[in-house]
């Protein structure tokens, strides 16, 4: 069962990776999957030629969460694959923190690949999430994605 | 019973507000409460709305006790 989770505060995307496959035997019985990938999204320190200090991330509670699951459920409809997460960080964020974790697992690693890929783009195009950077002496709102 | 209506990131700050409320009998779309608390601003090309947490269009009918939301284009991940 796919899981979507916020975190407040910093989170460590490897050890929710780590913790998250080890309950993938109790759910899906041993030896099922043979490929893990996963995408971890992190803050720069510099955007659009700017040095960024800082950012906040809002999101849309209830909105955000049922975003993410549906995502999550598509996936797994669309690709072979046994399972999936996405997880992400909300609120005030520094440079080097973690913002973002995907990861799929599927018996091959085609399936795996794509799915993950299809995990991060359409959680940028879909989920409600805004980015408001804090320059030196200012903050602004991020408008678009930068192109994958 | 009425419409809620939440505003989010760069709109929540030009509206000045993050949430109003409207009586459900003055609107049957989307549209129609962009109209009743945009104060006469045009809806923005790249807008995008939901109703109760779901994606819709602007011409999506609006019913009593709906959570309707406007926001800017998204920029998670």
């Amino acid at each position: 069962m796919p899981i979507v989770t916020l975190f407040e505060k910093p989170f460590d995307p490897y050890a929710e990776l780590g913790a998250y496959e080890a309950t993938l035997i109790e759910q899906h019985g041993e030896g099922q999957y043979g490929a893990t990938t996963s995408f971890v999204g992190s803050m720069r320190d510099f955007n659009e030629g700017d040095n960024v200090s800082a950012m906040f991330l809002e999101h849309y509670p209830g909105m955000t969460e049922k975003a993410l699951g549906k995502i999550c459920e598509q996936a797994m409809k669309d690709f072979p694959i046994i399972d999936c997460v996405a997880l992400h960080r909300v609120g005030e964020i520094k440079p080097n923190d973690s913002i973002v974790l995907v990861a799929a697992w599927s018996a091959h690693r085609a399936a795996a690949f794509d799915a993950c890929r299809f995990l991060i783009e359409k959680l940028k195009s879909d989920a409600p999430f805004w980015k408001k950077e804090s320059l030196n002496e200012t903050t602004r709102w991020v408008e678009k994605n930068t192109k994958g | 019973m009425a419409i809620k209506v939440l505003f989010f990131a760069s709109l929540r700050e030009s509206m000045g507000r993050a949430a109003d409320e409207l009586d459900a009998s003055d609107v049957e779309t989307v549209t129609d409460v962009w109209d009743a608390v945009a104060g006469g601003n045009a809806m923005p090309s790249n807008l995008l709305m939901a109703i109760n947490q779901d994606y819709v269009n602007a011409d999506a009918r609006v019913e009593d006790g709906d959570e309707v939301a406007f926001f800017p284009p998204v920029t998670g991940g």
